[in-house]
């Protein structure tokens, strides 16, 4: 995917280290990525592969010793210039203005998103306190709008309420109001049902998806969950060690996988398969980042690995198979899922 | 599989576990009861994988321990037959519970705490040997390495320590500790939910392989329906402390009677962008406090009439071996 003059964000050969005193942990190792205006993008994959360390970096909420060593991530709000953000200081007015107000977070315990000691209505109040200068009166009426959109039964009633008073769902609901309440351009949501029951997460995704088509809005989805990227992404980024294998439009993904990562991730899903059969599962588990394979850094799990060519060099650069599908292997003309 | 012409492994009679909270202002006598598991009923024949569904806080967990006697049940049967006599486990002291214990065991939820980060793989898996007094020092050993091999582990590893091993490593020594005794009833408490994708398939088809050859019969906790889909023979999906469903799992999966059943199938997130969910808005959980009268389920139901609010339904038999606990079936 190039970046096109209507995106709201890129990212160009990202790196990001965590330096340990024992090893160096590389962590995101040359992502790059755009998300269209009003499009979902999700970055799946499983723990530890870097995922959460790119959404962060796009607001520079990486804690020490982390650090972005080189790569460009880039802004572009509507009324704006451009912003770099990867060249600003964490502590700069021009990230402070971003965050909340063009970029947004979701995260994934929305118990600990919260703060237990204020009340949800001023939490959520803040940021336009803080963003638009807005009289208390007014913030409270507009968050008691935020509060009913995102459905939130008798908003005005719940204003006085703390988070340890209200369940689950209606805590993420809470989260989701605060993070679209300024009215953002981008909202990262990392793992937002994860923590939910499936009745409750299908009722967070469908608002997610509702609020989206009101505003126009870009949402960068993490999630590990396949069958939450079939039902809520348009395009689809698979990770594995701080690298995207594979990236395209969801339906290609998801019926036509060229990566063996993603190929066996797809296999080893229960839910798609005969039940008495057993389950394909991919061999071993993911290596730290501080010791990664050389060559492709899946070949040591890979079932197409061949000798002398995946186990050697540099790893596969992502190669375009059509115009909007790339992945990053070297046997991917052979493999058919 | 055919369950009527055999004896059942378990049978559980109206098993109920209420909680008494404080309520109303501080030093007040007053409590509420939690009707944490409210008249569970079900029998589980040998070798079969009974999976237990439902959202949190709908008692599955509870009722797998009341099962094992981590908890005392408030009331209710729990006839355990494995030597041929069924016992009732849920009023036997705690001396005649670990004479019995060998046979049940359980594996958890979370590999990072259901392990002693201060123990190693070997005294972690050899100690349910030395608890129950079996063996000798060198048998023991050559059990403990044979568990070892058996889930995919080294012997070599029973020197090292937990924090060396990754989630799906320490959900094998999980296995090998509860297989160790040769038990002949194994409850698993959401084994795979705290696993990556591909982790998660290696431990299913594990479980699978364990069952098939030491003959386990199972209860599988878990809310990942696609997960309990695949490995259960029969599926129970609870609801505010009840069985709402009882069934095999492709009847209870293709052809759902209650409502919940449907409600909670049309939420699974499919993994196909061509199929669309088609989950519709239905409230709140059923607060175990306070359950409303008749049905519990009630208020999140569409097809709700006067009776459900008066009648708490009974699970009824439709067809063989399919129970549903509603008035509108």
């Amino acid at each position: 995917m190039k970046c096109t003059a209507d995106s709201v964000l890129s990212i160009e050969d990202l790196h990001i280290h965590f330096p340990t005193d024992q090893e160096l942990i590389r962590a995101v190792n040359g992502v790059s990525f755009s998300i269209p205006r009003g499009r979902t993008l999700a970055l799946v994959g499983e723990s530890g592969c870097g995922k959460t360390v790119t959404a962060y970096s796009i607001l520079k909420l990486i804690e020490k010793p982390g650090k972005i060593v080189s790569g460009k991530i880039t802004l572009y709000p509507k009324e704006e210039n451009p912003v770099a953000i990867a060249s600003l200081h964490p502590k700069s007015d021009t990230l402070y203005r971003l965050r909340g107000q063009m970029v947004s977070m979701v995260f994934q315990e929305p118990m600990t998103a919260l703060s237990p000691v204020h009340t949800i209505g001023s939490q959520v109040a803040e940021s336009l306190r803080i963003h638009e200068n807005k009289s208390r009166k007014q913030a409270e009426a507009l968050t008691v709008d935020m509060f009913r959109r995102v459905g939130i039964p008798g908003p005005r009633a719940r204003l006085k309420q703390y988070p340890y008073e209200i369940s689950g769902g209606m805590r993420q609901r809470v989260v989701i109001a605060m993070a679209l309440i300024c009215q953002p351009e981008l909202l990262i949501a990392d793992e937002p049902t994860t923590a939910l029951d499936v009745t409750i997460q299908a009722e967070i995704m469908n608002l997610m998806k509702e609020l989206q088509k009101q505003m126009n809005l870009s949402i960068l989805l993490i999630t590990h969950d396949l069958g939450l990227v079939a039902q809520n992404a348009d395009d689809v980024a698979v990770m594995y060690m701080g690298r995207i294998v594979e990236q395209g439009p969801v339906r290609k993904i998801i019926k036509t996988p060229r990566h063996p990562y993603t190929i066996a991730l797809l296999k080893s899903l229960p839910g798609l398969h005969p039940a008495g059969e057993p389950l394909e599962s991919i061999r071993g588990s993911v290596p730290s980042g501080a010791c990664i394979p050389p060559g492709c850094p899946f070949h040591p799990r890979c079932k197409y690995a061949q000798k002398n060519l995946c186990d050697r060099g540099r790893p596969p650069e992502s190669q375009p198979l059509s115009p909007d599908h790339r992945v990053a292997c070297l046997r991917a003309e052979e493999i058919q899922a | 599989m055919t369950t009527q012409n055999k004896m059942p492994l378990l049978s559980v009679r109206d098993l109920c576990k209420y909680f008494h909270l404080p309520c109303g202002r501080r030093w007040s006598r007053k409590t509420i009861s939690v009707k944490a598991v409210d008249h569970v009923s079900f029998d589980l024949y040998p070798g079969e994988t009974l999976g237990l569904v439902g959202e949190s806080g709908c008692g599955k967990t509870t009722t797998s321990r009341a099962i094992v006697r981590a908890l005392r049940p408030t009331r209710g049967k729990i006839l355990f037959s494995d030597s041929g006599t069924p016992v009732d486990l849920a009023c036997l002291s705690e001396r005649q519970l670990k004479k019995i214990r060998p046979k049940i065991q359980m594996i958890f939820q979370d590999p990072f705490s259901s392990l002693n980060p201060r123990m190693t793989i070997g005294s972690i898996v050899t100690e349910p040997l030395v608890i129950n007094k079996i063996g000798n020092a060198k048998t023991r050993k050559e059990q403990m390495a044979e568990m070892l091999t058996k889930v995919g582990l080294k012997p070599e590893d029973a020197a090292r320590y937990p924090h060396a091993f990754s989630g799906g490593q320490r959900q094998r020594i999980g296995i090998a500790r509860a297989l160790i005794l040769k038990p002949s009833f194994v409850i698993c408490d959401e084994p795979v939910s705290a696993l990556d994708v591909s982790v998660q398939a290696q431990i299913i088809n594990l479980l699978r392989e364990l069952q098939r050859q030491f003959e386990w019969t199972l209860i599988f906790v878990a809310h990942d329906l696609n997960v309990v889909r695949y490995i259960s023979d029969r599926v129970a999906v609870m609801y505010a402390g009840r069985i709402v469903e009882l069934g095999d799992t492709e009847t209870v999966f293709n052809q759902p009677g209650h409502p919940y059943t449907k409600t909670l199938l049309s939420a699974i997130p499919y993994p196909d962008p061509d199929r669309k969910m088609e989950y519709k808005h239905m409230g709140q959980v059923a607060d175990p406090g306070h359950l409303p009268a008749g049905c519990s389920f009630h208020p999140r139901c569409s097809h709700c009439v006067e009776l459900c609010r008066q009648k708490q339904p009974d699970l009824i038999a439709q067809g063989d071996d399919h129970f549903i606990g509603c008035h509108l079936v």
